[in-house]
Parts: structure tokens; sequence; C-alpha cells
């Protein structure tokens, strides 16, 4: 499948801009994860399985209700567990980890393959598998470690946004299956205003820290996230600060406009390690330390 | 679900799911909503988002319920009579309690018989022999002229139920909760102020439960407990109140309200007991009587058993039921002695059912189970596979190849005999699952909902109508060919079917709403037809007593009328603007959505809440949700509580087996001795059930040899025993695992996803270790007490990579003396680091 035909592209990886007239404007959308009331059912796991048709994963009970330790090339969304001392007692913190859908995408500036990674213009970010090139500069160039190399069809792949249900007027499966109503899938501003409604219910209710993570070293994300100590976003496993790696920013922002000699860099590079050492490995799956930080 | 009878007068949720949006504050204790009803617990969610309201969780762990919640405190196993008695305590002592609610609607006023007491941890009436208490003594008090209910409206007199409530509950101070419950005062002291802050008019609160209150020796009575809380509060029969029994499976209310017991019939009629003759004598004895009207009259609706009695029998064996024999009333079975779950294995096991209660019968021969896996469930796993390895023969309903099916082949260590030394023939009968055939679902809420069949049964497989009427139809035939002693219940059986081999499911519900079999004519005017012969019933209002009407479950009446089967209405119109949806599938009973709506309003038939009115009195009638009250009865005629034979709800109740109040007693494998009562520690009465079980299997561990206190509970990922099938919930909880508080597991040197061993008096098993902050070390009665728990879904027939020990190979025999179900939650164990590769 290539990119959605429907929506029109703001920007491409390894290209100047992106395509279509930019006449029609779309509204930014997103999802909108409210930590305070997941229940860490893992719903969305499953349907987010399903929609896709990722398959199974075999896994092992290693002292954590978390399903696996990270996110993988084919399981795009998981529910991350997190025990923190908190107020003489301890806070468990569920949140879905998944791609965040940057406006200013690392992973698109990092990108030598024209075209492989794109942003539409409502802002999902979404891999074309038919132009990614497997190399993998996509990982060091998202600062939430998100895309996973696929050794099974040597490509990257992440979560899409389920574009092609947003495409068709859907919200995302794993919306769709959240039995409590903590994730809700629109339009960025309304979703974001919902979002300082709900910190505000939070504040008053004792959490005078709450915030939405809406991070803007990248410019804001299209997953904005509410939680209870926004003060401490580590705590959700979600970096306090995040930005585009400066290597990546400069090979954008500089090295762009000779994009082609830079590319070609890249890909003699990629092909030089590709021929030498093989494709790249994917990441450790095991479970190597099951605790909960 | 004894206990919410014995306050309220039927057994079942009193609001709904929807209905708890509209809660103020919602205390979940004994229950962990949000792992095992995520999709119901959404409406908890709903109220915190909308309302602002406060969800307050009381656990012995930290789980997923308490992460979203908003006050926590921890509790240890088994301890919640003493931390519910002490919120009681705190209302009743600063005031924060809905005292018109409570003179109107509760039997706060009745006085009580003066020869009832309390003393030393016992009740007065308790046979130290017998281990039972007479009830007599628990009784109210008539009025000496008029012979009713002897009342105090100012309720100072020392024998008022609201004085003996509040001398029984002052001995539940902060402190001594602490002592029992290991809860610090000041954590306990929040969760009071929050939940008796909605004691009065302008507030509600609910409270949710499932089975981590159910299944205790003192299950029923920390219920009661809870009912008693909420009484005092006035949240019973209002939206957003009432005590909300979260059922651990999708039909489990229905199975229920069908029978699901040996002690009832559908629709919670007592099963005859055998010293129950004839008819005449059962509808004397069985239903409650009522002192004369006093106060507010009771319109002891349960007056019409006869009605929804004769209308049963007459469902069962049609025409042949008739007057002269009693309605065949004499086919019916006929009970003579306690054939619940721990006596039946015990009795399976023993070979006899001497040495119980009225047994002198040979043990089970044989034995049938559909949609259960009585090896995974029943407490002390090695007596229940001991116990199949002495049937003859065992049938199977299933749709998986389950532990009880393989019983013979258990591991060893499950203490069962060799295979080669089983006698007992197993037939397994494939079986659809839920998503392969139609019918309904009765969910905690009381709704009847239908569902449609996704798929047809793969192979072979048969539905459980085809299954259990194939079986019948056979066995007709063999009465019918070679007689047999009483054939008649069995040949004169209604089967009335289109397809009798394998019934419809929709023509069993309309035979369930049940018909007028000849025209039913009107009582106050017997010109006219209220129903003409061959029609569906509208509701229990028109059954008869007269072989007129048929009908199998009065309860659900209405649920298939001259409408249609209204169990399919998906119309989500909700004028009320409170979650009743009156127009989707039916609630019983009548379609009402919240029981006891008539104490949503005061005396004069006004909303306690004009915001949140379940029905008020316009002048003519009681308008809003469907009323639990006679419609056109205006206020002051009738008490709320139609169900009973006071037409008050219970503060005090006589009908319970251990006691008119709640009392805390330890579980029946103490950890501690009681602190309120060394010499009666744990339930008297459970404790005198014990008893009975004298096999060699019935061990209880002491708590010097077995030190830790354990809990079994489920998880989100996986359905009870089955889906251990399915690979992509095994991929979200691969396998067993046992959780540990941290401090304890560095004590004994246990590392978080290395292997501990659990071993109780019954046997050990060995998993992952969990170690985790979520479990808190809790001083009790000033030394620590350890707990810790693990999850009940694995076992020896799982997929190969996914095999896991029963949990209930640990579990005692020990029981509820009114339910008799078996204490899971609340056992002593011994803690060790095993070998193993850490994973």
């Amino acid at each position: 499948m290539g990119a959605i035909q429907g929506f029109e592209i703001r920007r491409s990886s390894a290209s100047l801009h992106g395509s279509g007239t930019q006449i029609r404007t779309l509204p930014v959308v997103a999802k909108y994860i409210d930590t305070s009331t997941c229940i860490g059912c893992k719903a969305c796991e499953v349907a987010c399985q399903e929609w896709n048709d990722l398959p199974v994963a075999q896994t092992e009970q290693v002292g954590t209700y978390q399903t696996m330790p990270s996110l993988q090339a084919s399981y795009w969304n998981l529910i991350q567990f997190r025990e923190v001392d908190y107020q003489g007692g301890v806070a468990w913190l569920m949140r879905k980890d998944q791609c965040m859908h940057c406006a200013d995408p690392g992973c698109l500036a990092a990108c030598p393959a024209p075209g492989a990674i794109v942003q539409y213009q409502n802002g999902i970010v979404d891999v074309d598998p038919e132009k990614c090139i497997g190399c993998g500069l996509c990982e060091p160039g998202c600062p939430f470690d998100v895309p996973r190399y696929s050794a099974t069809n040597a490509k990257m792949s992440k979560c899409t946004l389920c574009v092609d249900r947003v495409e068709v007027g859907l919200e995302p499966a794993c919306v769709k299956a959240c039995p409590t109503g903590c994730l809700q899938f629109g339009d960025k501003d309304t979703l974001l205003a919902y979002g300082k409604h709900r910190v505000e219910q939070l504040k008053t209710g004792g959490f005078a820290e709450a915030a939405v993570y809406d991070p803007p070293g990248v410019g804001g994300t299209s997953v904005i996230t509410v939680l209870r100590h926004g003060d401490h976003p580590e705590w959700y496993g979600l970096p306090k600060d995040p930005t585009v790696p400066t290597t990546v920013s400069l090979w954008k922002r500089i090295l762009h406009p000779v994009g082609f000699i830079a590319m070609a860099a890249a890909l003699f590079g990629t092909l030089g390690h590709f021929m030498t050492v093989g494709p790249k490995k994917p990441k450790d799956t095991a479970r190597t330390s099951g605790g909960e930080v | 679900m004894a206990s919410l009878a014995a306050t309220f007068g039927r057994g079942a949720m009193t609001n709904g799911w929807v209905d708890i949006k509209n809660a103020d504050v919602v205390l979940i204790m004994g229950s962990n909503a949000a792992e095992n009803h995520p999709c119901g617990f959404k409406w908890a969610i709903e109220a915190k988002k909308v309302r602002n309201a406060k969800l307050v969780n009381v656990d012995p762990r930290f789980t997923r319920t308490s992460a979203v919640s908003d006050v926590y405190a921890p509790i240890r196993p088994g301890t919640d009579i003493a931390f519910l008695n002490g919120i009681i305590r705190h209302a009743l002592a600063t005031g924060r309690f809905h005292e018109d609610y409570v003179k109107l609607h509760t039997n706060a006023t009745y006085l009580i018989s003066e020869k009832f007491g309390f003393s030393e941890g016992l009740f007065s009436g308790f046979d130290e022999a017998t281990g039972q208490y007479d009830k007599s003594s628990w009784a109210y008090e008539a009025d000496p002229t008029s012979h009713a209910y002897a009342v105090d409206p100012t309720m100072q007199d020392p024998r008022c139920v609201f004085q003996l409530l509040k001398k029984h509950v002052d001995r539940y101070t902060p402190e001594m909760v602490e002592r029992i419950c290991g809860t610090p005062k000041d954590e306990f002291l929040k969760v009071a102020d929050v939940v008796t802050s909605t004691g009065n008019a302008q507030k509600v609160g609910t409270i949710m439960y499932a089975l981590g209150w159910t299944q205790h020796s003192t299950g029923v009575q920390m219920i009661r407990a809870a009912a008693t809380l909420q009484l005092v509060l006035g949240n019973v029969g209002r939206p957003g109140g009432g005590v909300n029994a979260l059922r651990g499976h999708s039909n489990i209310q229905g199975a229920t309200d069908m029978a699901g017991t040996f002690e009832i019939l559908p629709g919670y009629l007592a099963t005859p007991r055998s010293e129950l003759t004839d008819l005449k004598t059962y509808l004397e004895k069985v239903p409650p009587t009522t002192l004369n009207q006093q106060n507010w009259a009771s319109m002891n609706y349960l007056s019409n058993y006869p009605k929804f009695m004769v209308s049963l029998l007459k469902s069962a064996w049609g025409k042949a039921a008739t007057k002269d024999n009693q309605w065949g009333y004499d086919w019916l079975p006929k009970t003579d002695g306690n054939y619940s779950w721990l006596y039946l294995f015990d009795d399976m096991y023993r070979g006899t059912s001497a040495g119980r209660a009225g047994g002198t019968e040979p043990g089970p021969e044989g034995f049938i189970t559909f949609g259960m896996n009585p090896v995974g469930i029943g407490p002390n796993s090695s007596k229940m596979i001991n116990a199949l390895s002495k049937l003859k023969w065992m049938v199977v309903g299933e749709n998986y190849e389950i532990e009880t099916a393989t019983f013979w082949k258990a591991p060893k260590e499950y203490g069962g005999p060799d295979s080669s030394q089983i006698q007992t023939e197993v037939f397994q009968l494939p079986c659809s699952g839920f998503a392969e055939k139609d019918g309904t679902f009765t969910n905690s809420a009381r709704w009847l909902q239908w569902k449609w069949k996704a798929i047809d049964p793969p192979g072979q497989s048969k539905t459980d109508q085809e299954v259990v009427a194939r079986i019948f139809l056979a066995v007709r035939d063999l009465y019918r060919k070679e007689g047999g002693a009483l054939p008649e219940p069995v040949l004169n059986m209604s089967w009335a079917y289109t397809n009798p081999v394998s019934p419809d499911l929709g023509e069993v519900l309309k035979e369930i709403n049940g018909k007028a079999l000849t025209d039913v004519k009107d009582p106050k005017d017997p010109t006219k037809v209220i129903r003409k012969a061959g029609e569906q019933l509208a509701g229990f209002g028109e059954l008869q007593d007269d072989g007129s009407t048929a009908c199998g479950n009065w309860l659900h009446s209405g649920v298939y009328t001259e409408a249609g089967n209204l169990a399919q209405r998906r119309n989500n119109a909700d004028p009320t603007g409170l979650g009743m949806f009156h127009q989707w599938a039916f609630a019983w009973p009548a379609n009402r959505r919240v029981m006891y709506n008539r104490a949503s309003a005061d005396k004069d038939g006004k909303a306690w809440d004009p915001t949140r009115p379940g029905i008020v009195w316009n002048g003519e009638k009681w308008v809003g949700d469907v009323p639990d009250i006679k419609p056109d009865s205006p206020p002051g005629q009738f008490g709320a509580f139609i169900m009973t034979a006071e037409g008050v709800a219970r503060l005090f109740s006589p009908s319970l087996n251990d006691g008119p109040m709640a009392e805390h007693y330890e579980a029946v494998e103490a950890a501690i001795e009681n602190p309120l009562h060394a010499k009666v520690t744990s339930n008297p009465v459970s404790m005198g059930l014990l008893k009975k079980f004298k096999s060699d299997k019935d061990k209880l561990g002491s708590r010097d040899q077995f030190p830790v206190v354990c809990t079994t509970y489920r998880l989100t990922e996986h359905y009870h025993y089955w889906t251990h099938h399915t690979a992509a919930l095994n991929q979200l909880q691969p396998g067993f695992f046992i959780e540990i508080p941290e401090a304890l597991a560095n004590e004994k040197g246990i590392v978080n996803g290395g292997r501990a061993r659990v071993t109780s008096a019954r046997g050990s098993i060995e998993g992952v270790a969990m170690v985790t902050k979520r479990l808190r070390q809790l001083k009790i009665d000033g030394k620590t007490v350890w707990h810790i728990g693990f999850p009940l879904h694995w076992g020896y027939a799982a997929e190969e990579k996914h095999i896991g020990p029963l949990a209930n190979f640990l579990t005692p025999t020990a029981l509820d003396p009114n339910t008799w179900t078996p204490e899971f939650k609340t056992f002593l164990v011994r803690l060790e680091k095993a070998e193993g590769k850490v994973a």
C-alpha cells in the first residue's frame, strides 16, 4: 500500500515539498489520551493488532502487567505500566505508547528515501513501505523511540493513526475499542480545549501539576496526553522536553537544499552497511528486566 | 445476593450500570471493577468527568481501579466489616447521616425483643453444640395494644434498631479499624469523610462490590454492612445510589434468576424442603407474613406467592398440572439437606451423604457439568479431582477440553489417584460458545438483552439447549418404554416447542414470560377480560393462582409480551436524562431501572434531590422511573420496600444465619486473634458448619505454620479458565504469577521475574514472582502481617506454553453460612523463594 490517496501531503521525506494544490485546508487531527482515566485494559493493543493485520506475539511473564518491554515492528500500540513512589504510597501509571505524530517529525526529517515518510495535511505521519528502504535512520531521528525495523520485510513500521480508517471518516481502531473513553479522536484544537478542561478538573481534584503533554520542541504532536503528574512526564516514559536531534535538524535545514548529494551519500552508506553486515537487526526483543520502573 | 434480599427484599444490583454516572461518590470495595468490569466501569469514569464525582477505592492491592481513583486506602484481606462499621460509626457520631430518610424508609424506629443481646462476639441464641443460632430473640417487638410493630419515632429507646446499631458499631473506632484492617487511621478517616459526605438529601453515593466481598466466610455480612451504611446515608432507591453487586460473568444474574442454585426455583421461589409435603403447607410456611399495619403498611408483595408458584407449575407440566393434583407440586423434587457446591463434592468424595444435615443417601454416582469447570472453580482442587474419580460417569458439555474433562490425567502434584485406578467414564460433548448461539444475557443491571448468533458452532458441536433437549427426550423415551419410579414428572413435562430436539430460544423466552391459558378476568370486575386465552402476559401483575396462567419465571414476566421480544429493544432514547433507557432491552422487575425507587422521594412524594428524581408523586400517580410501588397509591399509604414484610429496609435483619447486624470475624484461617473478642475469632456459624467437613482433604492451616495472608483474583486480559486457549489474550497475559510486596520479597530473597513457591495446608504451587510496591506492609494489631495474591486463570488443560497451576489448589474448604460460597479471598500460606531462572 502506498501513501493514502485521499489526503494531500504536507511534507514528504527527502523531498523539497509535499504534493497537492494546498487549496483545500484540512484541520489537524489528534488522538487524545487521558492517562487519568486509562485502566490499562489493553483493548487498544488488540484492536490495533487486528485492524492492522499484525501477527500475535509470543510473550513471557517476567513480573509485569506490561505485554512486552517496548514497541515492536509488529506491535504499534503498547500500554506501559510503571510504579512510582508518590506521597508515601505508590502511583501505578499506565500510558499508551505509540507514534506521537509530531508536527515536526524527526523521523521524516531523518529519512533519506524520497516519499517513504509523509506527513499529510491533517498532521498524520505515515510510512510508505513501497518507498521505505529499511535503512533505519528514522529510529535515531525520533525522540520518542517509536519506529521499528522489521526483519520480515526489511521495512520500518509504526502506528499510522489508522490513516486508512481516518480517510473514510472512522476513528482509529484503538479509540473505537477503548471502554472508558480515555481515548478520543478528532480535531486537535477541540481536543486540546477538552484536555485543558480535564486538567483544570484534575487540579481541583488534588493534582496541582496536571497538564496536557503536547511538546513544543517537536512542534506539538497529534497524540496529546493528559497527565496527572504533568511535571514528571518521565514517570510515564515520556521525554521531558523532546526535540528533533541536532544532527537530524542540521541535515534537514542545511543539507536539504543539497539533499540529493547527502541522500546519495546516505544511500551509499546504507548500501555499504547492507552489503557488509546484512540488514539492520531488529531491536532486542528479549525482556531483560521485567520490573516496572 | 442473600444479603441484599435480607436487607431490601430482592437479591440483585439495586440500581444499574448506567446509573453509576449519577453518583457524587463512588465507593469501590470488594471489587476491582476497572479490571473485571472494564466496560461497565466507564460509568464510574463518566461520573468523575461529568459530575466531578469522587472515586474511592479500598483494596488490599493497589489495583487498576486504584490507579484511577481519587482516594485509595489499603486494607487487610477479609476485614471489610470492621472498615464499614467504622464508617457507619463515623456517620452516626458526626451526624453525617440522612436522618429523615432513616426514620422514613428503614426499620431504625422499630423496637427489638428485649431478649436480644450481643456479647463477646456472639448474638443471643447461639447454640455451641450445633454451631447455629436460634433466631427467635432477634424478633421485632409487637405493640401490646395494636399487635403491630412497636416503634419509637424519636429513636431514643435503647431497644430501637437505631440505638442498637449505634451501640453495635461504637466499638469500631478509627483506632480499632487500624488495629484490625491495618489501614492507617488518617487514611481511614479520609475515606470515611468522603463517603459520609453523601449522608444528606443533596448528595448521593453508590457502592460497587463483587466477589471480593462474597467469597468470604463473612461475605454476606460484609454486604450487609455496606447495605446498612447506604441506608444510614439515605442512598438506597435513589438515582446515583444503591448497593451495586457486579456479577462475575456476563449472564450470572440470569443464571441465578433461573434457579442457578439448589435452594431456589426460577424467580427465587424457594425449593420445597421434604417437610413441606403439600402445596398448601408450602404456601403457608414460605411467603413472609407481616404484622398489622403500623407506620406505613407493607404491600408485602410476596403475598402473591401462590400466583407465582402455581403459574410456574403450570408452565412445567401444562395440562397435566391440575387443581386436584396440587398443580403437580408432588412432582417437584424436595430437598433433604444442603446440595451446594462444597456439600455436593464432599458427598462425592466420601461416597455418602451420611454425616451432613439431613443426608442419608449414597454419594452421587454420576455428574453432568455444563459451562463450568469444577476442577478449576471449586476450592481445594485436590479434593475436587479425587471426588470426580469416585464417580461412575461424568458428562461434560464444553467448547474446550477443560481440566474437569481431563481430571484423570491431572499432574501428580494434585494428589489424584493414578489414572489406571480411575473407573469414571467421561463423556465430552462439544458445545457451542456464547457467540455461536442466540438467547439473552441478563447483566448485573438486571437487563435481559437479546444477543444474536454470530457464527455457527464448529464441527459437530451443538448448542446447549439441543444437548439438554436430546438428553431429556432420550430419558423420556426410556421412561415410556421401561417405566420406573415416579415417571410422572418426566412423562408429563410440557415440551411444546416447534422443534423439540432443539428448542428455539425465542420460544423458551415466551414460555418464561408466561401466557394466559384461559381468559384472565379482572378481579375487580369479572365481566371484563384482561388477557385473552393464548395471549402473552404483559407482566407478573396478570398472574393468577387458579391455573389460568403459566409463567416460567415471574420476575422475568414482561420480557416477551404481545408487543414482541422486548429483550431485543435497542432504542436509546433517554427522556429522563438519567440514563434509564426504558426502551432498551427489558429490566426485571417490570422494566424498572432503579429498584426501591419510592425511597428516592420524601414522605410527601417529593424527590430528595429534584435534579435526580427517581419517582415523584404528581397528585394522582407516581411518575419517572417505573414505580416500585402501587402506581396510584398516595404517599403514606405503603412503605417504600414492598418486598419486605415490614415495608421498610432493614438496618437490623433477623433473616440471616449469622447475625442481625454485621460483626467482624477473622477468616476461617485466621491471621490473628480477633481483637474484639479473642474467644470468638472466626464466624462461629461458619466454624459450626465446618465440623461437618471431616475428610482427610479438609485441612486447615494455622498462622504459626502459614503466616502470610493470601487472596486470589482475576485479570482483565482473561476470562476465567477459558481464554488460556486464545492466542491474542495469551500474548497479553502469558502465564501465572504471584504478586509479592517488595519488602517481603527482599526478606525472602525473591526477585522480580524470579520464581516463588506458595504453600498452604492443601497444596503447593510455584510461579513467576511479580515484586511490587502496590501491596503494602500493614501493621495489624501491632505487628506486621504480610499479604500476597495471585490470579486464577491457569490450569493443566491450557495451550502448551500457557500451562499454570490451579489457584484453587491452595484454597480451603471454608464457607459463608448463608450462601455456602467458598472463602477464596482470604486464606493462609507460606512463601518461599523457588529455584529456577529469572525471566
